[in-house]
């Protein structure tokens, strides 16, 4: 689905990525897990068109991405979902679902009302609230209309950006294990993520990004016990 | 039938972007993690970290058997020794022996990879497999081991040798697949016929042989004695063991498994590529090891790419059966000869066991190279004009084969040394 080979960006003199090889397959979570600063959020914003490749290749389905304009890439099912959920505030829940939906406007209202029916079947919460101003809900009910939000243009490829960022842990673990609902009815998911244990526990694969180069690669259970994995990133120190 | 369908018939172009992935992120680990690779890269001015194909693997440097003699015991360890959950280490028959290890990643991947090769040569969970190949040090018994108990097969931890224990247990067991090398499986043949027990009364159905360089009447020979299916596999310690490749049920080489290994065919002298399809030496990158990663291993194997696609349906590459080793290639008079050749020869004349030496000798500056073939009892007590026409009859196979003359001599049925493990056939007396 997603095919990168040495991809390299950064911003002005900065180089951030340094050829950066990596591959998601339809049906699979693929989680890229790094250190703050390793470059994950480049990666992602790369992908998307918000930040211009230096070098490199990107297909998304076939096609060379890294020419297209940022505003192009959705429409091709490319989606993003920001870190710190960047919902519109000052609109209503409602109104942020139908902003996602407008890429397949075309498609008529019926389309559309599928769609916002099943993120309230996958987000109960939202429907509770979808009169609410979007900036009154808490950090987790904004993640989770974040999602919604991405998942109204029926994007083949979800990319997201640290959903657990500031989130108690017991909604980390509903993000989750929304994530991994959303894998079991055939979507395909890029997420990456500081809580490295978390995200390769609902992954299939994993990469390591460590200053701006993947150092590690492989099915995410191999990732949980590799050593190297343990120590920097999940936080195990074996006694010594 | 298939243990990863998913991997071993992948496609080509997704195959090659997990090979640059995995190859990326294997030379930034042993970049910096291995002192050896760090110094040599820094040597030779290698920019690895902008290593953009697979292709660029030509720029790096070779690792050789040599260079793992000198990091004795641990140097090329990309690991600190605590996340090492195993050890094994070579025979060291030919020099100083020389050491590997595995994390418990690299012994996960291990298991899955003979699995892989069990299941293409036809086994199953329901299969009785007798591992025959020695534990220990040595990577083949606790490779095939862990390979056939990750299929779920039930394992019987032989070990080689005492070959009567053996069929008794072949036996009693109700033993389905024999795991050994292929000169041993014959000498249990051997005994088999000795102790007048047919083999069509065993349950043996399978043979995966391996660790030695056998030929396809070896393997005629083999499945006729012991009325199985025999089916031939690669493996080395210094890149993993065994599980690198082996054949499926077609019988008609090994597939490479090339997710976890890249592998180049080189000219032993030029160090470049062969011509597609030529013969040359197998040199093998490790993708995913993560406790002892080698970067362009000269195995000194000699064998060739196979292009046409199997039936069976993997797209992994084939290689053809390991002709020989560049170190066993003998040099008389200038010829290159190695032992398989004689092999096959031997196999074609009838009269003759599949048992032979070639013993090289040089006199006043003449290479002279005798050739000692096992032949059936009954011809020594038949005339002696019969002996003569074999010889005859050998002596000018070989030199068509070879291209150069050999003497033959006749030995009687069982005067040479059988082999347990690897077998020792060429006696050079040239070296000094």
């Amino acid at each position: 689905m997603l095919k990168i080979r040495n991809l390299a960006s950064g911003y002005g003199k900065i180089k951030v990525l340094k050829n950066v090889s990596m591959h998601v397959d339809p049906g699979e979570i693929v989680t890229i897990i790094g250190a703050n600063g390793a470059g994950k959020t480049t990666l992602l914003s790369t992908i998307a068109g918000l930040v211009k490749a230096n070098s490199g290749e990107a297909e998304f389905r076939g096609t060379d991405i890294l020419k297209l304009k940022a505003a192009a890439i959705p429409g091709l099912g490319c989606v993003m979902v920001p870190e710190g959920r960047q919902v519109f505030a000052t609109m209503t829940v409602e109104e942020n679902l139908l902003l996602g939906g407008h890429v397949l406007q075309k498609q008529g209202k019926a389309v559309i009302a599928e769609l916002m029916e099943h993120q309230y079947e996958l987000f109960p919460i939202l429907r509770d609230r979808k009169d609410q101003l979007a900036g009154t809900l808490s950090g987790g009910e904004q993640q989770m209309l974040a999602m919604g939000r991405a998942l109204m243009s029926k994007p083949s490829l979800v990319m997201m950006d640290e959903p657990s960022t500031g989130l108690a842990p017991l909604i980390v673990k509903e993000i989750f294990q929304i994530i991994v609902r959303l894998r079991d009815e055939g979507n395909t998911v890029l997420l990456v993520e500081q809580n490295a244990r978390a995200a390769l526990g609902i992954a299939d694969r994993g990469y390591v990004l460590e200053t701006g180069k993947i150092i590690l690669q492989g099915p995410a259970d191999d990732l949980l016990a590799n050593q190297d994995v343990q120590r920097a990133y999940l936080g195990r120190e074996k006694n010594d | 039938m298939y243990w990863e369908s998913e991997k071993e018939c992948m496609d080509r172009s997704e195959l090659e972007q997990l090979q640059l992935e995995r190859l990326q992120s294997t030379l930034y680990r042993v970049g910096t993690h291995v002192p050896f690779y760090r110094q040599k890269f820094g040597e030779l001015k290698i920019d690895y970290e902008g290593f953009s194909s697979l292709d660029d693997i030509r720029k790096l440097p070779f690792t050789t058997k040599q260079d793992l003699r000198d990091s004795y015991p641990y140097g090329l360890f990309a690991v600190p020794l605590r996340e090492v959950v195993r050890v094994h280490s070579s025979s060291g028959t030919t020099g100083q022996a020389t050491v590997v290890g595995y994390t418990r990643n690299d012994i996960k991947n291990w298991s899955n990879l003979v699995a892989r090769i069990l299941t293409a040569a036809g086994l199953t969970a329901d299969d009785v497999i007798q591992i025959a190949f020695g534990y220990g040090l040595f990577t083949g018994g606790f490779g095939l081991h862990y390979g056939a108990e990750r299929l779920g097969a039930s394992v019987i931890p032989i070990s080689a040798g005492n070959t009567k224990r053996q069929i008794q247990i072949m036996q009693d067991f109700k033993t389905t697949a024999l795991v050994c090398t292929p000169s041993y499986a014959l000498n249990i043949a051997d005994v088999l016929f000795d102790m007048g027990i047919n083999a069509a009364g065993l349950s043996l159905k399978f043979g995966l042989f391996g660790a030695e360089p056998w030929s396809e009447a070896m393997r005629q020979e083999i499945n006729e004695k012991l009325g199985i299916r025999a089916t031939d596999n690669y493996g080395l310690s210094e890149v993993m063991g065994p599980g690198v490749a082996g054949e499926c049920s077609e019988c008609n080489g090994l597939h490479i498994n090339e997710d976890h290994f890249l592998v180049e065919i080189l000219d032993p002298e030029t160090l470049e590529p062969v011509e597609p399809g030529e013969v040359g030496e197998l040199v093998i990158t490790t993708l995913t090891k993560e406790a002892f990663p080698m970067i362009r291993y000269r195995t000194r194997d000699l064998t060739r790419f196979l292009p046409e696609p199997c039936p069976c349906g993997r797209t992994f590459k084939r290689m053809h059966r390991i002709l020989g080793r560049t170190d066993d290639m003998l040099i008389i008079k200038g010829v290159n000869v190695f032992p398989t050749q004689i092999e096959s020869v031997l196999f074609n004349i009838d009269g003759t066991e599949p048992h032979y030496r070639i013993i090289v000798e040089r006199e006043n500056h003449q290479d002279r190279a005798t050739v000692l073939v096992e032949v059936k009892e009954s011809l020594f007590s038949d005339q002696m004009s019969q002996q003569r026409e074999l010889i005859d009859i050998i002596r000018k196979q070989l030199s068509s084969e070879l291209g150069i003359g050999v003497a033959v001599k006749l030995v009687e049925e069982r005067t040479l040394e059988r082999f347990e493990g690897k077998g020792q056939r060429v006696i050079d007396k040239r070296k000094i």
